[in-house]
């Protein structure tokens, strides 16, 4: 039953979020602005680039080793991901039929170099949010956004939101559980099972966040949220934003691939 | 339907995240103004709802496959439209962190096109102005499908339109409308008979969830919408504008392609210091002695302006060589991180 994958797996990001390595203890904010600057700097390659994209697998690839994330797991996810990308950009090699290209003397048109861009940087973008969540905890991250500056009120809502996902994807587990231990095949899935499901789960948690609010206000709220602040910027975390940065400039701007292959041509004849 | 950052240009995705940005600062401050305290967690768990709800699934009538709801717009009767606009952001948040759907520069474009629609257009120019108090089952029906599906569709379109500006996909406008705009027509239609059966289930239970709560869903006086409307258009004209200035002086995606296609202008005779250090250090380890390093715009001057099909250095020979032999070398730079790990935890 894929439901309880999925459950799993969001449970199992959240565990490998709280390791403790040199990546994990990068300052949140650093990680978050370097993971957007990585993933501007790829989609700015126009549409055929590819072999220039290689080297910034670099990144993905610090984040997986150094923070010591299993790759089966990160794989999976970026496989099993909406191939929303994919079903656009398989569409290419149907309209854009001129031949760019032909190594090794077989013909390639522009449409499939541009499908494979977009698999490409699908690869690396994809891959670089699932593991900036695996290496930083979502606390964490919620902290960096309200340092930044962030809507405070949109804060306490990603907060309150992690903090129940977990207890309704667990009611909503067993209310699944219960329908497929009471049907057979197909049935039991029809729209109007669904409505009263979907509407009785949502009477619970309307009434879990009642219950949610006079414990609140058991506890002394008064309508402000205070949110732990324990993020301090470390020398290392300026290193590392500066290093990287610099690093995806330099990919960006001086084809090293290229050099790289004409080099290996040259020792090679 | 959720925008992936392949299918987008920086500009583009960078526009659409200062208008979603923009957005969430305005819902804040407008929910600021006349908080009400219970909304707090309850839009916690109602975003922690959307999330477990979409995990159960239901068969779609007449196909055989089964479906999700999306609950943009259940999410605005329940909350009205500023605190429903944050709730959707939160979870796409989560969803684009968590399940990568989409990706982080793609979030900005998801949040635009799943919650603008619903919270600003579809729930009170449409819902509200439909459903009154102590409505018919049957015209919240009319309501929610008429509101839901024309959400969608502009969804639909906002995703259509920014892939095209992005200038990723080869799809002719016409056959990319036609691809998106009937599946979310189909997708509007079962979606808005869903919220709806939901509404009007959970009014007969629990009438004051779905009623209008008073101060809590006091919204969409027209003009306050009318003024959000415009200050969003303005933002995203602005942004855009400014971000197409940014790439158009640093050459990017789009115009460095386009640049790269007709030829190059010249660049100044600056001489860059990164390049020149490079270029010593090349010197020394003289690998490759006289092979100039290809800076993308240095290359110009020592070939002949080549005829557009052959140029693309990326996916010449060397190109490809070379983006095997990086790729190995990447590789191997993992493994050699995974080994200095493990020899520090023998230690």
């Amino acid at each position: 039953m894929t439901f309880d994958l999925e459950f799993f797996n969001l449970g199992y990001l959240d565990t490998l979020s709280n390791k403790d390595t040199l990546v994990h203890r990068i300052d949140p904010r650093i990680k978050i602005i370097v993971s957007f600057i990585f993933i501007l700097f790829v989609v700015s390659f126009h549409k055929y680039e590819i072999s220039s994209l290689m080297p910034f697998f670099l990144y993905p690839v610090f984040l997986l080793t150094a923070g010591d994330i299993p790759f089966k797991a990160i794989a999976k996810k970026v496989l099993f991901v909406s191939p929303f990308a994919l079903f656009i950009g398989i569409f290419n090699p149907l309209f854009d039929t001129q031949v760019i290209t032909s190594p090794f003397g077989i013909p390639v048109s522009g449409g499939w170099l541009s499908f494979l861009s977009i698999i490409i940087k699908f690869v690396l973008t994809v891959s670089t949010a699932i593991l900036l969540i695996a290496v930083t905890s979502f606390p964490g991250i919620c902290e960096a956004l309200e340092r930044m500056k962030c809507p405070k009120l949109f804060v306490i809502q990603l907060l309150f939101l992690y903090r129940y996902l977990f207890v309704l994807l667990d009611v909503a587990l067993r209310m699944m559980r219960a329908r497929e231990a009471r049907s057979f095949g197909g049935r039991g899935k029809e729209i109007r099972t669904f409505i009263r499901l979907i509407s009785v789960l949502l009477i619970r948690s309307v009434e879990r966040a009642e219950r949610i609010y006079l414990a609140m206000l058991s506890r002394g709220f008064r309508g402000e949220i205070r949110v732990l602040r324990s993020l301090r910027l470390r020398p290392f975390d300026i290193v590392f934003a500066a290093g990287s940065i610099t690093m995806f400039y330099l990919l960006r701007n001086y084809d090293i691939v290229d050099l790289v292959g004409a080099a290996l041509e040259r020792v090679l004849r | 339907m959720h925008m992936a950052d392949a299918l987008l240009s920086p500009a583009v995705g960078g526009a659409m995240w200062a208008g979603s940005l923009g957005t969430i600062i305005y819902c804040a401050k407008k929910l600021r103004e006349k908080m009400d305290e219970r909304l707090i967690p309850l839009m916690g768990v109602l975003g922690a709802f959307i999330f477990a709800g979409q995990m159960i699934n239901f068969t779609i009538p007449m196909t055989g496959s089964s479906g999700h709801i999306g609950g943009g717009m259940l999410l605005a009767i329940l909350l009205g439209p500023y605190a429903a606009f944050l709730v959707i952001a939160s979870v796409l948040t989560v969803q684009a962190l968590f399940f990568a759907d989409g990706g982080l520069l793609a979030l900005g474009a998801n949040i635009w096109n799943l919650g603008i629609y619903p919270c600003f257009i579809g729930y009170p120019l449409i819902y509200r102005f439909i459903v009154r108090p102590n409505a018919s089952p049957s015209r919240i029906t009319f309501a929610a499908i008429l509101g839901v599906v024309i959400g969608l569709q502009l969804g639909a379109l906002s995703v259509v339109l920014e892939t095209i500006l992005s200038g990723i996909t080869e799809l002719p406008l016409n056959t990319f409308l036609m691809l998106m705009q009937p599946i979310h027509l189909a997708i509007g239609l079962i979606e808005g008979f869903a919220t709806a059966g939901i509404v009007i289930y959970v009014r007969t239970l629990r009438p004051d969830i779905v009623d209008d709560l008073e101060g809590v869903k006091s919204l969409a006086s027209g003009v306050s919408l009318k003024k959000v409307l415009v200050t969003m258009g303005i933002l995203a004209v602005i942004t855009g504008g400014a971000f197409s200035w940014f790439a158009s002086t640093h050459p990017d995606g789009l115009e460095w392609a386009i640049e790269k296609i007709y030829g190059k202008p010249e660049l100044p005779e600056k001489q860059n210091p990164v390049k020149e250090n490079l270029a010593k250090l090349q010197e020394k380890t003289a690998i490759l002695p006289d092979y100039s390093l290809p800076s993308k715009a240095g290359k110009e001057g020592e070939e002949p302006t080549p005829s557009w099909p052959a140029v693309d250095p990326g996916t010449s020979l060397s190109g490809l060589v070379g983006g095997i032999m990086v790729l190995m070398l990447v590789v191997l730079f993992g493994i050699g991180i995974k080994l200095a790990r493990k020899h520090k935890e023998q230690l």
